[in-house]
């Protein structure tokens, strides 16, 4: 097994919201790594060696280890390095963040990957789901400074990407969910998200990831016209 | 002070019996309750109020949802006996990639080839098929997925084992002529007590299905 002082290197695109969870764990932890850039319309021989299975970004590879799945890797920083704990000591709490974190994946980010790539019918029961699933996110965060309290942790982590991307994605696909007078704990979690020293100096460029975004989308619909369908 | 532990749970559920597998293996003593999906009880309501879904592990009064987080959750609360995790960071990291696999790829699969017909149930058999052989070439030589001891991703896999007469014969294709090693492994975990009296009999299984066909109008 590799010592935590061996070379850390992460495989990502640039843009994914996914992989900028494993750089905040990284920083949060001061573990030095290397980022490498990949091209995901052209993947490289790295890339289908270290994640055969999905073949997909963020892979974090350390020494002649190589984890994929951001809330895999989140945890396995979590246990490689100790400073600076992401993930509750309490294995009730343990148990509880890993379910709200199951619970954003399913509820929040898959009916915004729906919104997003969908057009029509499709998009609006996307954004019909996201409402839902903020529904109960609110209900969560309310009246709290992070979900762990006033602590920031690894929920923050994982739903934290929803702070800056969901506008460049709402933007671009043209809708509008984040509604400041429905959700009021979530606006005001996702300011305190922002505010985070790790968080603040770790976020790609706004201008690129519009653009981005813009282009994707373009991509999408195209993709359904192309087949004649809305999803 | 004992402590006071509730399954809440459906006799053919696979997730369910993960849990009850993990219980089994580590020797602990629960009460076991049956849930009618059809008319759920108000505990199960109230301990699961976000996905109102089994199985729920309540302990102490407080529940935790999520068959693979339970699963977790009692292999970090008694620790004392059979690990259930490799205690490795990247054996963990390896374990629970390979049980979210199994979560992402054999589940929805399996339920599109008894719930339709023609295309859409030959495209579903494909697919359980291409995700059952990937995992028979992670098991490799090895006896568990997890090397020489029974572990997570066994746990995770070895309940659909339940399932699969079911999607056989709804499918009308065999698993054991394409994934021969997967089966010998799956019989392998059957030897274990913890796995033969938790799974549910594979021809329970099936009249469940048909009887949920029935009462859908699903051919």
């Amino acid at each position: 097994m590799s010592s935590s002082s061996t070379e850390v290197q992460l495989l990502g695109s640039g843009v994914s919201p996914f992989e900028w969870r494993i750089i905040w764990a990284l920083k949060w932890k001061g573990v030095d790594f290397e980022f490498i850039q990949e091209d995901v319309s052209n993947k490289s021989s790295l890339l289908l060696e270290k994640n055969p299975v999905y073949k997909m970004i963020p892979v974090l590879i350390h020494g002649r280890n190589s984890v994929s799945e951001s809330l895999i890797i989140l945890e396995y920083i979590d246990e490689t390095w100790k400073e600076n704990p992401i993930l509750p000591a309490d294995p009730t709490e343990r148990a509880h963040a890993r379910f709200w974190a199951k619970f954003s994946e399913d509820k929040i980010t898959e009916p915004i990957k729906q919104a997003f790539h969908c057009a029509g019918e499709k998009q609006a029961e996307g954004v019909k789901a996201l409402g839902e699933g903020l529904d109960i996110l609110e209900g969560k965060i309310r009246g709290k400074k992070f979900f762990g309290g006033d602590s920031f942790g690894y929920l923050d982590i994982v739903v934290g990407w929803i702070s800056y991307w969901l506008h460049f994605n709402q933007e671009a696909a043209g809708y509008n969910v984040m509604d400041q007078e429905r959700y009021p704990g979530i606006d005001q979690w996702m300011k305190n998200f922002l505010e985070v020293e790790i968080i603040k100096e770790n976020l790609p460029p706004s201008d690129e990831m519009m653009s981005s975004y813009i282009m994707y989308r373009e991509m999408s619909l195209a993709f359904l016209n192309s087949n004649n369908k809305s999803d | 002070m004992a402590d006071e532990l509730i399954l809440l749970d459906v006799h053919v559920s696979m997730f369910g019996m993960r849990v009850r597998v993990a219980l089994a293996e580590k020797g602990i003593e629960y009460e076991y309750r049956e849930e009618n999906l059809a008319n759920k009880s108000p505990l199960l309501l109230e301990m699961n109020p976000v996905h109102k879904k089994i199985p729920v592990l309540i302990h102490n009064g407080k529940p935790i949802s999520e068959s693979l987080i339970i699963v977790q959750y009692i292999d970090e609360v008694w620790t004392g006996k059979s690990p259930l995790l490799p205690s490795d960071p990247y054996q963990r990291a390896h374990a629970r990639f390979w049980a979210d696999f199994v979560d992402k790829k054999i589940f929805d699969a399996g339920r599109r080839i008894w719930t339709r017909k023609g295309e859409e149930q030959e495209a579903a058999t494909k697919e359980l098929i291409d995700a059952l052989k990937l995992l028979e070439g992670e098991l490799g030589e090895k006896a568990y997925f997890g090397g020489d001891k029974f572990g997570f991703v066994d746990m995770a896999l070895i309940t659909f084992y339940s399932w699969f007469y079911t999607y056989e014969t709804c499918g009308n294709f065999s698993v054991e002529e394409h994934c021969p090693k997967l089966v010998a492994w799956a019989k392998r975990c059957m030897e274990r007590e913890s796995v033969s009296k938790s799974l549910a009999d594979p021809k329970t299984v099936y009249e469940f299905v048909l009887m949920l066909k029935k009462k859908y109008g699903i051919e």
